[in-house]
């Protein structure tokens, strides 16, 4: 099934804010994601990507601006909350459930999230991501044991058990080494291909170019650029946010 | 409560049954002696309840609650108040309900606060509740205390608590293989993580301490007629927080039953200090706390643990090293 991203946007984010003090970490930024559509969101470290990331995953509320999911307003509501209306997200640092087994790690998502499954179908569902995510056979396992692209893939398979309707990526292909980007980005493509909403927080350049359909960039907590991956990231404001003004 | 898996394990079966014969044994006590083993059994059998009820909020999330003397005594004076006028086991449904419903709107204030300042608020709590109920009783009542008359003796009493603990077992067991169960270990292992897969993390600790506090009260109240007098000194007793603390930490509470590793000798050691050292129990109850934990500080439960752990790692480098042998003997 190819992806054929429909024109409803399953989340507009409008006039989103959030400030710190003085620091204003996202400053006023607008912009939409339809359904089946892989948007990257980058920009330059501390421009404001993650905490853009937090205020839809609702870890932070927005000082001001309204997020809403599928029409209904998501700003302001707890992170539960949010995450059963079908947010789920990765995080920039690994969290994994140290005292679990991966098994249990994934069936945390499938119980809880949007999907909210209980007993024999919640350990089905998990069996199938772990198997999806390249962990097959591996749910007795404990979390210690294993290695760090392994918890990436465990955190993967969590977010993805509660069948969200919008996946949040946190520099989800940072940390690993080329063979493992390889893979890594193999998987986010097929779950392109099955038809996810995904927004992927990433330095990884290749990935981005490779993998999206658009993408958004950040510079100092304000939206710069947004469009097309291939033509944005040849506009000289994205240059010089990178690289700097005397060298664009 | 929907139980994870509907199937009850082979080994739960055999703890199930162990965990039977070992409380219909221990309900053969009073047959053998009615005096100073049924009051050390009773001490025993009113301890286990308090530390696994307290041990089925506090082990999961870690958070170190010192309320348990309000929530008793809340249990206590709901039998002392009523016993002239309802029947006993409604005062006990009463006394479950009201310390409950104090750990609802204690965990709704105070949930949100955590560490050191929970542990202080608690406190603070049980000593504010000793305060009231004294001042309402010297204000709108003729004396400070209440008299409980009832028919029970002690032997009654130690069945009470012995039935008590099973139904916490039982409850204990539930609530582990349940929803709440499964998203309390998940907040013990990251409470970030659980918010984002979809855990209400304040309403599933408020629950769990409704719980735990309900079933504290029930203890207060099997032990009024106990006490005979009631005085807020007595049923407000913070030497029951703490002691439930130490006793619980030096089980361990990691599982359900660690706790009664605690229990049991704790209660037989204060009982000896208590005989021998009447003036000095405080001192001895803080050496023993000092002692638990520096030496112990998983309980006893984390020591047989670390000890297991010990020997299997032993056996695996012994069975490498038969294997290396074979391998050099094959070649």
């Amino acid at each position: 099934m190819s992806a054929t991203p429909s024109l409803a946007p399953i989340l507009s984010i409008d006039g989103a804010r959030k400030a710190f003090g003085g620091l204003v970490a996202v400053n006023d930024v607008s912009f939409d994601v339809r359904e089946g559509e892989l948007v990257g969101l980058i920009g330059p470290n501390g421009s404001g990507k993650t905490t853009m990331l937090n205020l839809i995953s609702g870890a932070l509320r927005p000082t001001s601006g309204t997020i809403s999911l599928a029409g209904a307003r998501i700003s302001g509501r707890p992170a539960h909350a949010i995450a059963r209306q079908g947010v789920a997200r990765t995080f920039q640092l690994v969290r994994i459930l140290p005292s679990m087994t991966a098994l249990e790690n994934v069936m945390a998502g499938a119980v809880f999230g949007h999907a909210r499954t209980w007993g024999d179908d919640a350990r089905h569902v998990a069996v199938a991501l772990l198997d999806r995510v390249g962990l097959a056979g591996r749910g007795d396992a404990m979390t210690g044991a294993m290695t760090y692209i392994d918890h990436k893939r465990l955190e993967l398979a969590r977010a993805l058990a509660s069948n969200p309707r919008l996946l949040l990526l946190d520099e989800w292909l940072a940390g690993l080494n080329p063979s493992e980007l390889k893979l890594g980005i193999e998987l986010i493509r097929e779950l392109r291909a099955d038809g996810r909403t995904i927004i992927m927080v990433e330095h990884v350049m290749d990935a981005i170019r490779s993998l999206c359909d658009r993408c958004v960039v950040m510079s100092s907590g304000v939206k710069i650029a947004d469009g097309d991956v291939a033509d944005v990231l040849t506009r000289p404001e994205v240059v010089s946010a990178y690289l700097g003004d005397d060298d664009a | 409560m929907t139980p994870l898996l509907a199937t009850v394990t082979r080994k739960e079966a055999r703890i199930a049954l162990f965990g039977a014969a070992a409380l219909a044994v221990a309900a053969t006590l009073p047959l053998f002696d009615t005096g100073f083993y049924l009051s050390l059994a009773l001490n025993v059998a009113m301890y286990v309840v308090l530390c696994t009820a307290w041990t089925l909020f506090s082990g999961p999330t870690h958070y170190i609650s010192l309320a348990s003397a309000a929530f008793f005594g809340i249990g206590t004076y709901s039998v002392a108040l009523g016993i002239d006028t309802l029947p006993f086991p409604l005062l006990v449904a009463v006394g479950f309900v009201a310390s409950a419903a104090l750990a609802g709107l204690v965990g709704i204030a105070t949930l949100r606060l955590s560490g050191v300042y929970f542990v202080i608020f608690t406190l603070g709590l049980a000593e504010l509740v000793r305060q009231v109920v004294t001042w309402a009783q010297t204000n709108f009542t003729h004396g400070v205390g209440l008299y409980v008359f009832t028919d029970f003796t002690e032997t009654h009493i130690y069945w009470m608590l012995l039935a008590l603990a099973a139904i916490v077992y039982v409850t204990g067991w539930l609530v582990n293989r349940s929803r709440l169960g499964f998203a309390l270990r998940i907040i013990g292992n990251d409470e970030t993580v659980a918010r984002h897969v979809g855990i209400d993390t304040a309403r599933a600790k408020v629950l769990l301490f409704m719980i735990s506090g309900g079933f504290i009260g029930i203890v207060g109240a099997c032990l009024a007629p106990r006490f005979a007098y009631v005085e807020p000194p007595s049923a407000f007793n913070p030497m029951i927080s703490f002691q439930v603390v130490i006793m619980a930490l030096l089980g361990g509470t990691g599982r359900l039953w660690a706790p009664l590793l605690g229990v049991i000798p704790f209660t037989i050691l204060f009982d000896q200090v208590s005989a021998y050292f009447p003036n000095h129990t405080s001192l001895v109850i803080g050496i023993a706390f000092m002692a638990v934990v520096y030496l112990l500080p998983r309980g006893v439960i984390g020591f047989v643990d670390d000890m297991r752990r010990l020997k299997k790692r032993f056996r695996i480098v012994l069975v490498e090293d038969e294997g290396a042998l074979g391998k050099e003997r094959a070649s």
